[in-house]
């Protein structure tokens, strides 16, 4: 969930009234953002406020405070207007295979302060972040369209041919050098995008002057100062949806600085490649017809008149006109998480109050059920701990030495499941044994007296062809004793009771060589005809891996095969 | 009796289990800790460049790395594919390139809503819709930076009513019931975002010892463009909520560091000199 911060004082100001704390949690809650932090930076007191991740157009103040004020009906919802193109962008086909898709736009005689500044540069990274997906998909340049001249160029040239004066840096470099420069800094997860591509993307002017090159950082020629008055805002994309969504929200949030308030220009996107000419942004309107009861009856609301829910949804910044019972529903720039007409439903709810919908319980008549194997794992429990064990519950993830070289069973890492992106190597396979959790846990718990009898029942992952991914969860139970002597009889006896108190005949044991065991110590449990598990005295080997003084005795069964 | 120790975790989640059983609930099959991206995120309609299907909130496998195509519903597939990329059933879609290998990738779960997403799907083939309520309570996993609250893997309780006409009005009668039974009396709602489910609603519970409002949960109605695929009838809507079982547990037993409840650390002595916890006392 993305978190924007706003300068109190500012929001307040914008909102025509100032809250306590509390008050604004309140308005937040019911509109559904959250203040999540209140902070003081440098004696200026500012909110940190969740966002839903799909609401571009409250990223910023300026959006949020539109919205706010819609909401309370201090304004009505601002149309936005596009004017014609007067500049153009032409794009070469080299960028197809590296960064293909942009579109621009120009904002006229914009008033720049300092908190206005600022806003737009942390606007930008917020959709940088998020719908940007950290600038991999989406990048944003803004220009002073004063210090360049248009036809502006979109191309991709090898990184060698490239000579460029970065934002904030004393002097034009060419790709290479400036890469090297800024690989100790923090644009370098940005410098990776471009990693092993054999042309760079970058935009230029008629006089060969570079705006930018994307995703990476703009030129130091045409940055935007306090005294900027035409801005020029590029976006490179990955995802044409995306560059689209980006561009249409910097330019409803920025325009309301314009002198003509809530308008932009277009610019004129020319395909090299095919001749094709578009103009963006889009900055697309539709309207949605819907019915007004259909749209309440899935909220529950019962006591709504379409001209009330046209109201509800104005508010909203939908704004809506009734019909008899069709509402029709203007959809516009700033929302672009509206897919579907639940969308629009949901803000109906929203309005009204969720808190204000009566309570109903679904006239439904059902038979609980449990699952069998949860039902058996429920009486195993049962009977583990009636026998006089502590029951734990430790972790799924473990490292590939757990499950199988402190084990003295090499091979068992074969049939494991490996995770590819362990962060670190606790968390490198899934077990596909309890028995290591439960040594671990006898390791941490060495004040506890003796003897020490531990189990766990908890499911165990193994690859398996025969699954839809080719992995398969079983239920195990894994029972330990601890003491001064080693209780193989113990869990012997407990395997014992456990079959007999699941009323299973058709078990033995044989013994093994398992390395996991003492010599001669070791055994298999045998099921019907097929091994389900193990038990014995553990080997001094695997105790001493896992930090244990004591000897121990084991049993560790598939409970699967019982259920 | 004294030596008879239950880990308190396991009586919180057979307690859980209980409150459902005595609400008509049907428990779900979660016994499958991976899954494929489809399954657990795309039948979902959660779009493939989302956020939350990074390498770093979701665990990816590297053996086996794939689900075979094969093995995947071929007909349902294409629909979610068209529904991602074009939309339909009323729906604007995400116009992006829908992958189908994004799909197959093999994952740990992030939540169980993978389960219940196979569950509707599966609803949705019969040849006549039964209205149906199901739950679970099970493991699931995240790879997000771990802290005194957060683990890699915890246990995530899900409800699911399936019926003609629902409305949010009874998802929150459910979720009044159902807390009820946990001894939560005082709920309020707040607007959230989920991307499967529209409207979704965080669910607050007042804590007299903490004072204040704590989050207990998340709900929401499941998105036409998730069910109609699937071949669930267009009048049916489906309610669903979530809550962890370690948080409320830890807020109940006033636990600071998930530690203490799970994992080789846990102190043993507090699992055995710990009363049997009563379910309605806060």
């Amino acid at each position: 969930m993305p978190t924007i911060t706003v300068t109190r004082d500012v929001l307040y100001e914008k909102l025509g009234r100032s809250y306590t704390n509390e008050e604004f949690e309140d308005e937040c809650f019911d509109f559904g953002i959250e203040l999540d932090d209140v902070v003081e930076e440098n004696s200026v007191t500012k909110f940190k406020i969740d966002i839903p991740a799909n609401r571009y157009d409250l990223l910023c103040v300026e959006g949020l405070a539109r919205s706010l004020n819609v909401f309370r009906q201090r304004c009505g919802v601002p149309k936005f207007i596009v004017k014609e193109a007067t500049e153009r962008i032409v794009i070469d086909e080299s960028v197809s295979c590296v960064r293909p898709y942009c579109v621009a736009a120009i904002l006229r005689n914009i008033k720049f302060t300092e908190e206005v500044y600022n806003s737009f540069i942390l606007l930008q990274d917020k959709l940088h972040q998020n719908i940007g997906r950290e600038r991999s998909l989406v990048s944003i340049g803004t220009h002073d369209l004063d210090t360049i001249q248009g036809p502006f160029k979109y191309q991709a040239l090898p990184p060698q041919d490239i000579r460029f004066h970065p934002l904030n840096q004393s002097s034009v470099m060419s790709a290479p050098e400036m890469f090297e420069l800024f690989r100790q800094t923090y644009l370098k997860p940005y410098l990776q995008i471009l990693d092993g591509c054999p042309v760079y993307p970058l935009i230029t002017d008629a006089n060969g002057v570079v705006l930018s090159l994307p995703p990476i950082i703009n030129g130091e020629h045409s940055k935007i100062t306090l005294n900027t008055q035409n801005v020029l805002i590029e976006v490179t994309a990955k995802d044409r949806e995306k560059c689209k969504i980006v561009l249409d929200t910097i330019c409803t949030m920025f325009s309301e600085h314009c002198a003509d308030k809530y308008t932009c220009e277009a610019v004129e996107i020319v395909a090299m490649s095919t001749g094709n000419k578009s103009t963006t942004p889009k900055m697309a309107y539709r309207t949605e017809n819907c019915s007004a009861k259909q749209m309440c009856m899935k909220s529950g609301i019962t006591d709504l008149s379409p001209g009330n829910v046209a109201d509800l949804l104005t508010r909203m910044h939908l704004p809506s006109k009734a019909d008899g019972d069709m509402v029709s529903v203007e959809v516009g720039p700033t929302r672009h998480d509206i897919l579907h007409q639940c969308d629009i439903e949901e803000d109906i709810a929203i309005a009204y109050g969720f808190n204000n919908i009566p309570k109903q319980i679904p006239n439904l008549y059902t038979i609980g059920t449990e699952q069998e194997v949860n039902k058996l794992t429920d009486s195993v429990r049962e009977e583990v701990a009636r026998a006089g064990f502590t029951e734990v519950l430790t972790f799924s993830l473990c490292s590939r030495d757990d499950i199988s070289n402190s084990l003295r069973i090499p091979k068992a890492i074969d049939k494991a499941v490996l995770i590819a992106n362990p962060k670190t190597f606790e968390f490198q396979v899934v077990r596909t044994l309890l028995l290591p959790g439960i040594l671990k846990t006898v390791s941490c718990n060495r004040k506890m007296p003796l003897p020490l009898k531990i189990f766990e029942i908890g499911d165990v992952v193994l690859k398996n062809e025969d699954e839809e991914t080719g992995c398969k969860n079983y239920r195990q139970v894994c029972a330990l004793y601890c003491g001064k002597t080693s209780g193989f009889e113990v869990v012997h006896g407990l395997l014992d009771r456990l079959m007999m108190a699941l009323n299973e005949e058709n078990y033995s044991i044989q013994q093994s060589s398992d390395p996991m065991f003492f010599s001669g110590r070791g055994a298999d449990v045998i099921h019907g005809n097929k091994k389900i598990g193990h038990m014995g005295i553990l080997h001094p080997e695997v105790l001493e891996n896992f930090d244990i003084v004591l000897p121990c005795s084991i049993l560790e069964i598939d409970l699967g095969p019982l259920v | 009796w004294d030596t008879i120790m239950i880990g308190k975790q396991w009586y919180q989640r057979r307690v859980r289990g209980r409150i459902f059983l005595d609400m008509g609930f049907t428990e779900m099959p979660t016994n499958r800790y991976v899954e494929n991206g489809f399954w657990n995120f795309d039948a979902l309609f959660q779009p493939q460049q989302h956020p939350a299907r990074d390498a770093h909130d979701t665990f990816f496998i590297s053996d086996p790395q794939m689900t075979a195509k094969s093995n995947l519903p071929a007909d349902y597939v294409e629909r979610v594919k068209l529904t991602h990329e074009k939309g339909g059933h009323g729906s604007m879609g995400y116009n992006y390139d829908w992958k189908i290998e994004e799909a197959q990738k093999n994952i740990l779960r992030t939540h169980t809503t993978a389960v219940s997403a196979k569950m509707l799907y599966q609803l949705g083939q019969q040849k006549e819709f039964t209205p149906t309520k199901l739950f679970s309570i099970d493991r699931v996993f995240r790879n997000e930076t771990l802290d005194a609250t957060h683990l890699a893997e915890f246990h995530q309780i899900e409800g699911v009513v399936a019926d003609r006409n629902l409305t949010l009005g009874h998802l929150i009668g459910v979720l009044s019931a159902f807390f009820k039974k946990l001894g939560l009396e005082k709920l309020k709602f707040k607007p959230a975002y989920n991307p499967y489910t529209e409207p979704s609603m965080e669910i607050f519970s007042y804590h007299p010892g903490l004072k204040k409002w704590v989050e207990i949960g998340n709900s929401g109605m499941f998105r036409p463009e998730m069910l109609l695929p699937m071949g669930i009838p267009s009048d049916v809507n489906v309610i669903a909520w979530g809550l962890s079982l370690e948080r409320p547990t830890m807020i109940k037993y006033g636990i600071n560091n998930i530690r203490e409840l799970i994992g080789p650390k846990v102190n043993l002595n507090m699992v055995q000199e710990n009363p049997i916890c009563r379910l309605d006392k806060v």
